[in-house]
């Protein structure tokens, strides 16, 4: 396994589910004071391409505090939340271009279809999210027991 | 007013992002692999938001506005087609690869690791490259109705 590794990481039930929530809080209020949907993608795109999406001005701020994420995490708590990458440099870049050409053909990912989406009932949001989830796993599968092993 | 709501709801998803550990690809990757170094902590990341956002917009979405906003954006395609469980299908392998989804790099990027940047930049690749395909394919369809007609 030249390029492969893989770390064990810690059971971590309290502070996943701590997290989780603030993830919905966020998407809750999203909705309640600017009445959009919190997706990652939507948000990243907006940024991106501002003629086709004219309001990008909240969605700046808000990747702006996205951002701030880990550092006020870091003065909080004292630790800056950890980055492991097990994959080499050209699988990290070849992961991240099939993400983005991925999340532009079906239109969300994990935070706009997988929360947002699942929790308004959405039937479209919920097969996005089986299939992704479906496929994740496979990939994940077939990296670490077939071609890994 | 919408900018400093923005960047304070963005701050709350990037510090539940960074608690929850989603910014950590080998703990995203051990949740899929559960064949091997099984982590079930996402279990919790993706509960919590989806109740948390399942509750609140049971609440929010029973208002005629939102706050700071004349009216919900609320998608409305409601299509289950190819383009969606395609497009979905990619991510996930992306995600498999290389263990980020939009919505935990973003955040990540606060970091400042220089793997999460690179990912992020492929990441806008894709999506550029996905868009510049989509306008190919729309100018073909749109010449060939134009020819049919």
């Amino acid at each position: 396994m030249p390029e492969l590794t893989t770390i064990e990481t810690l059971f971590t039930p309290w502070q996943s589910l701590s997290g989780g929530i603030l993830i919905g809080l966020a998407s809750v209020l999203l909705m309640l004071t600017l009445g959009r949907i919190m997706g990652a993608t939507g948000v990243l795109a907006g940024v991106l391409t501002p003629s086709a999406h004219p309001d990008t001005g909240w969605r700046l701020a808000l990747l702006a505090g996205m951002i701030s994420g880990p550092l006020v995490t870091l003065a909080v708590t004292g630790q800056m939340p950890a980055v492991e990458v097990t994959v080499s440099m050209p699988m990290l870049l070849v992961g991240g271009v099939l993400v983005g050409i991925g999340v532009t053909y079906g239109s969300g990912c994990t935070s706009g279809h997988g929360v947002c989406g699942v929790a308004r009932l959405s039937r479209r949001s919920i097969a996005a999210t089986l299939t992704f989830m479906l496929t994740t796993g496979v990939t994940v599968y077939l990296i670490r027991h077939v071609l890994g092993a | 007013m919408r900018l400093l709501t923005s960047y304070l709801i963005g701050l709350v998803f990037g510090v539940g992002i960074s608690i929850s550990g989603m910014a950590n690809p080998a703990k995203v990757l051990n949740f899929f692999d559960v064949t091997g170094n099984w982590d079930p902590s996402l279990i919790f990341v993706m509960g919590g938001a989806v109740i948390i956002a399942f509750l609140g917009y049971r609440i929010v979405l029973r208002r005629t506005s939102p706050i700071i906003d004349a009216k919900f954006h609320l998608p409305d395609n409601l299509r289950i087609d190819a383009r969606l469980l395609a497009g979905s299908a990619v991510f996930g392998v992306g995600w498999g690869i290389a263990g980020f989804c939009p919505g935990a790099a973003l955040p990540a990027l606060g970091t400042g690791r220089i793997e999460v940047v690179a990912f992020v930049a492929a990441l806008i690749a894709g999506i550029f490259g996905a868009k510049g395909l989509m306008a190919l394919s729309g100018a073909r369809t749109a010449r060939v109705l134009r020819r049919e007609t």
